[in-house]
Parts: structure tokens; C-alpha cells; sequence
């Protein structure tokens, strides 16, 4: 049984989640409080890679990790955007992700939330002006928070989607 | 009770009579259509009076076929459940076929169809009234040929033909059999079939093992038992749909009801070998009729290979009866019995359903292959609900009536674990294993020809275009639907009832003891209980009360329609659906070593350079076992002697004078050695 | 109280804990994987979540599309009434057997599989026939492992069986019993869709049997077919428990014995969540062509758990 001792061994990695920087975290529209009580302790959240770098992804995969654990605040990803309340959006909108990105909006049910992570995704970064980009997320679909950073922590992250949850917990 | 089988024979032969009489348009339809119900009613009030009463019908006719021995007919409660089933699924494909029959309007075939459905339906009905072997094997040919020119209705497509000579072939080699069986039968004394029974005592058990292969090869054949069912997937997809499934749904069954008839009624059960070879063959061919049916994707060919499915589970019971009724288990026997007459019926109104539906979708589209159907259940709502009523009730799933017989079904084959010989339990225990692995199969192979015919995308344009079925077809196939859901409910009746006509055969006194009438089925030693009317009323209260709540609780907004999911694809094809050559794919290559499936893969390129591909095909085929190692040596054999044989036909007159001249001098010769006067 | 009101109450138990089950088992394994993971009545938030959200449909689906989840979690909900979960007799111990819950749970899983085809998406295609191989895969081993309970107790009777093993503790040990515990068990994870047969976390779409099937479908349909689930794991969950292990399970219809039969429940239901949680963090998911290797070995404990019965009778 190595692998349970080890398990035991190591014990709970989790981090309380630390305040961030709040000038990386752009709250760009209010949140309907209808949303914000029916998602403040279960929300479903579908990551959509919009032509990024797959900078964004790394850390966002970071969110899954024992280290940050988004699970412990009711957050968990799901594969279908008809189960899911949140889009999480990377990259900047190329041209070929556009009408996929609009799709997947249109498939997630009301109500629903955008948060879009990364400075490629708000300004289109380093891609902005280039045949292949479409524009910035909030050009293609309606955006609730953007999370600034190239790419962002992932804790930044966190406080991105709890700052659309208007939860403000800890 | 007399006037009603005049009423029978009257009724089939004056719709016969119209069909040739009224020409080829709507008139002469439902003119034999309508003196087929009024047959097909009154065989079926017959059989419900000697099944009431329990007391037998008996007519004899010796002014037919006087100087061979005349024609004589009875009819027990056993051939009575025979005769009901038959009718049951008589009047409603009669009915359907009356729509269906506009497809040949104008056109002979519509006449020769009315008149040989109308031979069909009676030849089939009296054979379970047939009193004696010569009325029988007249009745049973009359059957296999008219079934022969009902098969042949299409025959300028030339794979219709070679199913007819498919089916021809298998049907004459099942009556060599038959006579065989039954002249071995009466070498203890000419007679009718009670004669028989007297005299089947008195038989030398070598010539009642002989006696019971025959017939075994007989009418398995006619039942379609691996290996002899290589006619039904051809003869069944080929005939038109409402023959196919009275085809499937009731001549079939005659092939049980011949192998009971000789093996439990006349011969009186024998040694245990007898019911352990019917057992294992039973639980052979419905593993492998279900594992064939998966490959298909022509949906006829699909019902073909489970009505072989079936009439395996149901030859499992009546193996298991004639087993324990050989190991003095009478009460097991009784229930094996009941099970296998239970699935009788339930496969025959359930399997009716399912061809009739098949034949509206052909109608509708003019095609019979899933992968290019789809979409249908919205041009074709009526036939695709009372398909979906006929996939469940085939799957085994409550609260319908193939339920009912499979739990039957597995509660007969339980007490053979108790069975004092440890072969026997051997055998129990691996029929049950194939018994459940046949049943999940089979569910698998429904869903895939319900939901790729009727769900979905339509794949071609003729699916898209597809309209609903006229009324006639669709009545045919509500009657059969709303059957399924009385025998399921009504079977706290039916089974006890069956069970009182099975246990005489088994040797039981009366009705069997354990069986009580309430509102569930009980089988003897109080080993279980189930209640299939609880058990729709439950499903259909909880159901009902989860959709108020939810309409209650949960959120009012209204349902939006959007695309569906494809992970953000920008169009939708028929071409991205799954086909029903993928549903069955892990099946397929699970089960390879049954299959031995061969894959070719050709890819086109572009002339000008290989990195662009222009198409790909792709084609997979199965090892057909039986017709390759079994049949195809057998037939290359029989043609190479007649090849041989054929040598003496050389055309000339001088050599016949020979043959004539040679064989009187040999006839004369005998007669002199032997000292004939 | 009267026999007829345990029914309701039954089902009114098992769908108040079903959710809490999954939630326990997710708990476990997010302790196991070090982290402190969602607090195990996550799932009812998510449930109360879902049944407030909107409902979007296919343009492709049809009225089987949205029946489908009423009659998956109908047909689960009609099972805890037929099973032991807290007392014997069973009120409806005349209408159904350990065969018509097999064939009930058969009911939904065939609905949903078609519910899986309706939409036309690829993904409810490969979900579908997969579910289907594998629950037609994991029959025979069910109908052996019935055949060898009901044959040492006399009946396929859920109520029996579990009185049978109340009469006669010695029998739980006995190995006819121990190796159908063990087959059931493999079905158990097979059906409900658990590691190594499938993942109930996994994203990747090509490795989905159950998930992929409910891809489509969203708000309160969504919901129904999540809890059916939940309560699928926990009917097998309390055959195993309250078949091969009945003590707690209430004799007579008292406050006392009920309270602590719901007790006994409980804790049988998190032992086989911890042993369900300890056993998908050792394993991976098998290749899907690897599963019929897996049920064929869960047939073999069957086969032997018959004999076993059989010769030591």
C-alpha cells in the first residue's frame, strides 16, 4: 500500500485562498442577484480555449490542483456547456474560435456568467492586429469579469469568478 | 362450436374467393381482407370456447381424401392456445394489409397476395386443429406452400427468388422429416392422433428415439433452430410485411407446436437426452440469434434474427419441460411448460407489432436500411410510438409482456439447480447465464433499431420525406400494441389457465396446485412472486407524480431550442450521426470470435498528389458459419451427384426405351423370386 | 405505522440520501487526493441549482427527448420501493422480485440510451451503444449471482433473502455468499458508472459511457437524471448491504427499530462509499475493450458462487 501511506503521509495541501491583486480584476457588469444566490455554492464552469497560447490553460488546470482546489468553494468544471453556468474564456478571439465561442454561449442555459481570463482575451495582447484575430472576448459574446495577466495566477483566477459571484468569500 | 369452425374455414375461403373474383383494385383488398378478419375472429372465439369450457373439439370429415384414410380434426386446449394466437395475429395483419395492399394496386400481385393469404391463414389455423397425421401433413404442406408464393410476391428482384428456393428447400426437407417421423409412428398402428397415443406405448424405444429426431429436424426447421433457420433471414425480409410477420409470429410457432404435439402429447415425454438436447439447442440459437440480429442493418433481416432469438427462448422451456418432466419434477415441468407457451403468445403479438411496423417504414421510405433512415419519429409519430411499445416489449422490460415469459422463463430454470443430477444442474446454470447475456443483447439491438430508424437526423432524402401510414396499418398495429399491454396485465389469468392445460400432458392431475389467482404470479413451492399490473400501476404513479412536482418546483422559464451540442461545429450533417454499423461496433469486435469479422478499407486519392484524399470506403462483412461449412458443402455435394445423375438424361429415345424395357424385365424378375400372384 | 406508508417512506429516505452518497464519496476522494474538496452535501446545492435553471432542447430531439428523464427517474424511484432498505416484510413484497428491479434498472438504461441517440450528436451516439454493451455485458453475472442468493434462501424475494440472512448469520460467510458479494460488487461499479469501468469525472468526451449519454440535456431534466443516478449507486449499494449483511434492518414497525435500522443504513452506505472511493483512486479506467475482460471475470465469481452453493448445500 505505498500509495496510502503516502497519501496519509502528505495530509490536506489545500492553501487558503489569498487576497490577490485587485487591480488585475475587472468587474465589468453588475451580476443579477437572481444569479449570484442561485450559483453562490454550486456553479458549473465550462473552459473555453478561444485560439490562446494555452498559457491561460496551465494555470487553469492549477485551479483543479490539491494546491488551489476550486472544488472546496462548489466551483467544478464540467463538459457540456448545457451543464454549465460559467464560461471561463481564454485567448483572443481567433478567427476560427469565433463562431464556436458564439455557439458555446449559445448553448449554456440562462442565466449565465463569462469570465474572461488572460490579457490576450481583453486586449488580444501580443496577437492584437493579426489576420487570424477576430477581437477581444466582449466582441463576440457579452463579458461579465476580466482577469488580467499574461498568464494570471491562478489564484487571481479564483478571485476573478467569485468577484462575478459577488460572494466575496475567502 | 361446429358452426364456428364452418365460420373459419368459410370466412378464409370466401376472402380467398373475392381476391381472385373482384380484380386488382381497392374492392378485392378489403374483400379478402374483411373474409380473412371474419376467419381469423372465428378461429379465435373457437379457441377461446374449448379454452373456457376445456373440453376438446372434435370433427370428422372421412369423405375427404376418403380411400387415404379421410380427414379428421380436434382440437385440445393445447392446439387451442395455438389456434388463438394464430387468429390474434390474423386479424389485425389482415387489416393492415388491406392498406398495404395498395402498393400493388392495378396489378396482379395484389390478387395473388388476397388469394394466398387467405390459404396461408387457413392451412395455418388448421393445423392445430389437425385430429390425425394425414390431415396434418396436408395442412403443413398446404402452409409451407402457400407461404412459398406469398414469399415469391416480388419475384423480379432475384435475391426474392433465391430466398424463395432458400425457403422451398427447408420447408420439403422438413416434411421428408415429418413423414419419416410419422410413418415410424404409426408402425404401432394406423390411426388418428389418439390412436397413436394408445399406440406410442407399445414402441420400442429406439423407434421412439427415431421417432423424436425426426420430428425434432421437422419442425425445428420450421421453427428456424440453429442450425436449420438459414431460410428465415432470407424468406422473411422478402415476403411482403404483414405476411413476414404472420410468418414470424405464427407459423413459426406451428414448428413448437408440432415438436410438443409428438414429444410430450403422442410420444408422452421420454429419456432425459431428449430435453437436454432441446434445452441446449434452444439456448444456442438464441445466443446466436441475438448476436446475428446486432450485425444487421437491414431491419426486417434484424426481426428475422430475433424471432430465431426467440423461438430459441422459447424451446429453452420447452426443453426444461420435457427435462424435468423426465426427472419426475412435474411441478418444474409444468412451469417450464407454461413459460415457453406464454412466450408463445407474447413473442407472437409483440413480433406481429414489429414487422408491421417495419412495413409501414418501407412503405413510408421504400427502404429497409437503418443507415439510411432516421428522423421519422417526426413524419411518422403513430408508427414510431407503437414501434417503440413493440422494442420494449421484445427487450424484456416491464411493465409489457415480454417481461412477463423472461421472468417466467428464468423462474423455470431455477429448480433445475435441485435436479438430482449434476449435469443437469451444469446445463440450468449455463442456459441461465445465456438466457440473461441474451436478454441485455437484445435490449442493446433494440435501441439501436428504434434509435437509429426512427430518432435522430433523417439520413437520406426519402426519410426526410417520409408520411405517416394509412389508417388501416396503423389500426393493425394499435390492436397488437394495446394486446402487449393486456398480457402483461391479464397474465394473473392467462398463466394459471396455461398451466391447467399443460399439466395433463406433464401428468399432473387437474390444475396445478400452485397457482393462485390474485393479483401475482406464483410459482410452485411459493419460490417467488410478481405483479406485473403493480408494477405498471407503480411505474405510472411514480412517473406521474415526479412531473407534477417538477412542474411544481422548478423554474418557470420556458424551454429554449437551440442547436445541438457539437463542440462548436459550424454545421450539422446527417453524415455526423452515429449509424447502426457503429452502435453494434463494440459488440463486434467483443464477440469477434463468433463473427470473425474481415474489414477492407480502400482510400482514393487525388490524382495529383497523395496528401488529398477523395473518398473512402469502407465495407465489413461476418462469417456466415452455417451457410458456409454446413450448407455450401452439402449443396456442391448433392449438386455434383445430380450433375452425375444428370448424365443419364442424354436425350435420346433409344436409351429410355432402354430404361423402360430395363426396369420391367427388373419388376418382373422380383415378382417371380418373390412369388408375388 | 402501517406497512403500506413504509413504501412512500422508503422512497422519500433514498432520495433524500442518494445525493449525499455521491457527495460523501466525492468527499473521501478529494481527501484522498489531499485536497479538501466540496463539503459533502455539495450535490443537493447542485440539484436545487439545476432545477432553477433554463432548460435548452435540441432542434433535432423529440417528445422522447424530454419523457426520457421522467421515466429514468421514475423507473429508479419505483426500485427503492421494491428493495430492503429498511425493514422486512417489504409492503410490496407481492409485486416484484430481485429480477424485476434488475429489469427496471434495465428500463431506464434503455430509455436513456435512446434519449442519448435523439439529438443526432455523436457523442450521444458513442455514450449510448457503450451503456448498452456494457449493461448487456453485466446480465449474466447478475441473473448467477440472484440464482446463487435465491437458491440458498429459497426465493428471488428481496424480503426473504435478507430474513434467510438474519436467521442464519453463519450463511454470510459462507463462500457461495462472499463471491457473489464480490460479482455484484463488480457490476455494482460497471452500472453505476464508476471507476475502472468509467469515469463519472472525466471531461474528455471519448472516454465517456454515462456522461456522454446526458451531454445534452440541461436544468430540470439534467437534475432528474443526475439524482437517478445517485440513486442507482445507492439501490446497489443497499442490495449489497442489506442482503449480504441485513443486521439493523428493522423486524417490526417501530420508531426505535426504524431509527435504527436508518442508522445501520447509513453506515453501510458510507463503508462502501470509502471502499468505492479507495478503489478509484487506485485504479484506472480500463480501455473500453478491456471491460468485457473485467465483467467475464465478475461472471466467473458468479458461476462459482453458484457451484459453491450448489455442492455445499
Amino acid at each position: 500500500m505505498g500509495l496510502l501511506s503516502k497519501i496519509l503521509r502528505t495530509g490536506i495541501v489545500t492553501e487558503p485562498l489569498g487576497t490577490g491583486d485587485s487591480e488585475v480584476v475587472h468587474l465589468v457588469r453588475e451580476v443579477d442577484a437572481e444569479a449570484r444566490r442561485l450559483f453562490g455554492r454550486a456553479l458549473g464552469i465550462r473552459e473555453v480555449d478561444a485560439g490562446s497560447c494555452n498559457g491561460c490553460e496551465i494555470e487553469i488546470t492549477g485551479l483543479m490542483s490539491p494546491v488551489y482546489d476550486s472544488e472546496r468553494f462548489g466551483f467544478h468544471f464540467v463538459a457540456s456547456p448545457r451543464h454549465a453556468d460559467l464560461l471561463l474564456v481564454t485567448g483572443p478571439v481567433t478567427r476560427n474560435m469565433e463562431v464556436p465561442l458564439r455557439k458555446t454561449y449559445d448553448a449554456t442555459p440562462d442565466p449565465k456568467l463569462v469570465v474572461a481570463v488572460g490579457d490576450c482575451a481583453r486586449t488580444c495582447g501580443v496577437f492584437a492586429g493579426s489576420y487570424a484575430v477576430a477581437g477581444s472576448v466582449d466582441s463576440v459574446i457579452p463579458v461579465d469579469v476580466f482577469v488580467d495577466g499574461c498568464p494570471p495566477e491562478p489564484t487571481h483566477i479564483l478571485r476573478g469568478i467569485l468577484t462575478a459571484l459577488q460572494s466575496g468569500r475567502a | 362450436m361446429r358452426a364456428l369452425f364452418l365460420l373459419l374455414i368459410a370466412g378464409y375461403a370466401s376472402g380467398a374467393a373475392a381476391a381472385l373474383a373482384l380484380g386488382s383494385g381497392a374492392l378485392s383488398r378489403w374483400a379478402s381482407a374483411l373474409g380473412a378478419i371474419v376467419g381469423a375472429s372465428a378461429g379465435l372465439a373457437l379457441a377461446a370456447g374449448v379454452c373456457i369450457r376445456g373440453a376438446a373439439f372434435s370433427l370428422d370429415a372421412p369423405g375427404f381424401f376418403g380411400p387415404v384414410g379421410g380427414m379428421a380434426f380436434t382440437l385440445d386446449p393445447l392446439g387451442a392456445v395455438f389456434l388463438a394466437l394464430t387468429s390474434l395475429v390474423a386479424a389485425p395483419s389482415a387489416l393492415y394489409g388491406a392498406g398495404y395492399a395498395r402498393l400493388w394496386e392495378g396489378r396482379p400481385a395484389l390478387r395473388q397476395v388476397g388469394f394466398m393469404l387467405n390459404v396461408f391463414l387457413l392451412t395455418m389455423s388448421l393445423v392445430p386443429l389437425a385430429g390425425g397425421t394425414l390431415t396434418f401433413l396436408l395442412v403443413w404442406e398446404g402452409m409451407s406452400l402457400s407461404s412459398y408464393f406469398l414469399v415469391m410476391t416480388e419475384s423480379d428482384e432475384p435475391e426474392v427468388v433465391s430466398a424463395g428456393q432458400w425457403y422451398l428447400a427447408m420447408t420439403q426437407i422438413g416434411l421428408a422429416c415429418l413423414l419419416g417421423s410419422f410413418l415410424l409412428l404409426q408402425s404401432g398402428g394406423p390411426g388418428g392422433f389418439s390412436a397413436l397415443r394408445a399406440a406410442a406405448l407399445t414402441l420400442p424405444p429406439g423407434t421412439r428415439d427415431a421417432v423424436f429426431a425426426l420430428a425434432l429436424i421437422g419442425f425445428g426447421s420450421k421453427a428456424g433452430l440453429i442450425p436449420l433457420h438459414v431460410w428465415l433471414p432470407r424468406a422473411h425480409p422478402a415476403a411482403p410485411s404483414h405476411v413476414s410477420a404472420l410468418m414470424s409470429g405464427a407459423m413459426i410457432k406451428m414448428g413448437i407446436y408440432g415438436l410438443l404435439r409428438v414429444s410430450l402429447d403422442l410420444l408422452g415425454g421420454g429419456p432425459a437426452w431428449w430435453g437436454g438436447l432441446v434445452l441446449a439447442l434452444g439456448a444456442v440459437s438464441a445466443l446466436l440469434g441475438v448476436l446475428y440480429a446486432l450485425m444487421e442493418h437491414d431491419l426486417k433481416s434484424l426481426l428475422a434474427y430475433h424471432s430465431v432469438e426467440n423461438i430459441g427462448l422459447i424451446t429453452m422451456g420447452v426443453g426444461a419441460g420435457l427435462l424435468f418432466g423426465s426427472l419426475q419434477m412435474p411441478a418444474a415441468a409444468t412451469l417450464a411448460l407454461v413459460a415457453a407457451l406464454y412466450h408463445t403468445i407474447n413473442h407472437a403479438v409483440f413480433k406481429g407489432l414489429l414487422f408491421l411496423g417495419a412495413g409501414a417504414v418501407l412503405h413510408a421510405t421504400g427502404m429497409r436500411d437503418m443507415n439510411r433512415l432516421g428522423g421519422l419519429i417526426r413524419g411518422m409519430p403513430w408508427t414510431a410510438a407503437l414501434f417503440l411499445v413493440g422494442s420494449a416489449a421484445i427487450s424484456g422490460l416491464p411493465p409489457l409482456n415480454g417481461f412477463v415469459s423472461e421472468w417466467l422463463l428464468f423462474q423455470s430454470l431455477l429448480p433445475g439447480i435441485g435436479a438430482p443430477s449434476p449435469l443437469v444442474a451444469v446445463l440450468m446454470v449455463l442456459s441461465l447465464g445465456m438466457l440473461a447475456l441474451t436478454a441485455g443483447l437484445c435490449a442493446a439491438c433494440f435501441v439501436k433499431a428504434f434509435g437509429i430508424t426512427f430518432l435522430a437526423i433523417p439520413r437520406s432524402p426519402e426519410a426526410a420525406a417520409a408520411h405517416e401510414a394509412s389508417w388501416s396499418m396503423r389500426a393493425g398495429m394499435v390492436v397488437l400494441a394495446v394486446a402487449c399491454l393486456a398480457l402483461s396485465i391479464g397474465a394473473f389469468e392467462i398463466v394459471p389457465r396455461l398451466s391447467s392445460f399443460v399439466a395433463p400432458l406433464v401428468g399432473v392431475a387437474g390444475p396445478a396446485p400452485a397457482f393462485s389467482v390474485v393479483l401475482a404470479l406464483q410459482t410452485p413451492g411459493g419460490f417467488a412472486r410478481m405483479s406485473p399490473s403493480l408494477v405498471a400501476a407503480g411505474l405510472a404513479l411514480v412517473v406521474l407524480t415526479a412531473w407534477l412536482a417538477v412542474k411544481a418546483f422548478a423554474s418557470r422559464r420556458p424551454v429554449r431550442v437551440g442547436e445541438t451540442w457539437g463542440c462548436g461545429r459550424v454545421v450539422q450533417t446527417p453524415r455526423m450521426e452515429y449509424t447502426a454499423t457503429a452502435f453494434a461496433e463494440p459488440l463486434r469486435r467483443i464477440f469477434a470470435a463468433v463473427y470473425r469479422p474481415s474489414e477492407d478499407v480502400s482510400v482514393d486519392f487525388h490524382p495529383d498528389s497523395r496528401y488529398f484524399v477523395q473518398s473512402i470506403s469502407y465495407h465489413s462483412a461476418i462469417v456466415p458459419w452455417f451457410e458456409r461449412y454446413l450448407y455450401a458443402p452439402v449443396i456442391s455435394r448433392i449438386r455434383s451427384w445430380s450433375e452425375r445423375v444428370l448424365a443419364l438424361q442424354s436425350g435420346s429415345a433409344h436409351a429410355y426405351l432402354t430404361y423402360l424395357v430395363l426396369a420391367l424385365v427388373l419388376l418382373l424378375g422380383w415378382l417371380v423370386v418373390t412369388g408375388q400372384p | 405505522m402501517s406497512p403500506w406508508l413504509l413504501g412512500p417512506v422508503q422512497a422519500a429516505l433514498a432520495l433524500l440520501l442518494a445525493p449525499g452518497l455521491v457527495g460523501a464519496i466525492r468527499w473521501m476522494k478529494a481527501r484522498l487526493q489531499n485536497r479538501s474538496g466540496a463539503p459533502p452535501w455539495q450535490p443537493y446545492l447542485e440539484l436545487r441549482k439545476l432545477f432553477a435553471k433554463e432548460v435548452v432542447v435540441s432542434n433535432n430531439a423529440s417528445w422522447l427527448f424530454r419523457a426520457a428523464p421522467f421515466i429514468v427517474f421514475g423507473s429508479t424511484v419505483a426500485v427503492t420501493l421494491l428493495v430492503p432498505l429498511l425493514a422486512v416484510p417489504l409492503p410490496f413484497e407481492g409485486a416484484g422480485d430481485l429480477l424485476v428491479v434488475v429489469y427496471l434498472l434495465l428500463l431506464g438504461t434503455f430509455f436513456l440510451a435512446l434519449a442519448g441517440l435523439d439529438p443526432g450528436s455523436p457523442f450521444g451516439g458513442m455514450g449510448a451503444s457503450r451503456e448498452m454493451t456494457v449493461a448487456a455485458l453485466a446480465e449474466p453475472t447478475m441473473a448467477l449471482a440472484i440464482f446463487a442468493l435465491a437458491w440458498s434462501a429459497g426465493s428471488t424475494n428481496l424480503g426473504h433473502i435478507a430474513a434467510r440472512m438474519l436467521a442464519t448469520p453463519t450463511e454470510g460467510l459462507a463462500p457461495g455468499h462472499v463471491l457473489a458479494f464480490a460479482a455484484i460488487f463488480v457490476v455494482t461499479l460497471a452500472e453505476t458508472g464508476r471507476l475502472p469501468v468509467d469515469n463519472p469525472a472525466t471531461h474528455l468526451e471519448l472516454t465517456m459511457i454515462h456522461e456522454a449519454m446526458v451531454l445534452e440535456y440541461s436544468g430540470r431534466y439534467l437534475a432528474l437524471i443526475e439524482w437517478a443516478a445517485a440513486l442507482k449507486l445507492l439501490v446497489f449499494f443497499t442490495l449489497l448491504g442489506n442482503l449480504f449483511a441485513p443486521w439493523g434492518i428493522a423486524a417490526a414497525l417501530t420508531p426505535g427499530a426504524l431509527l435504527w435500522a436508518v442508522l445501520t443504513l447509513a453506515l453501510k452506505l458510507l463503508a462502501l462509499g470509502g471502499v468505492v472511493a479507495l478503489v478509484e483512486t487506485h485504479i484506472a479506467k480500463l480501455r473500453l475493450f478491456r471491460v468485457p475482460e473485467l465483467l467475464s471475470a465478475s461472471f466467473i465469481l458468479a458461476l462459482l458462487a453458484v457451484t459453491a452453493s450448489f455442492l455445499l448445500r
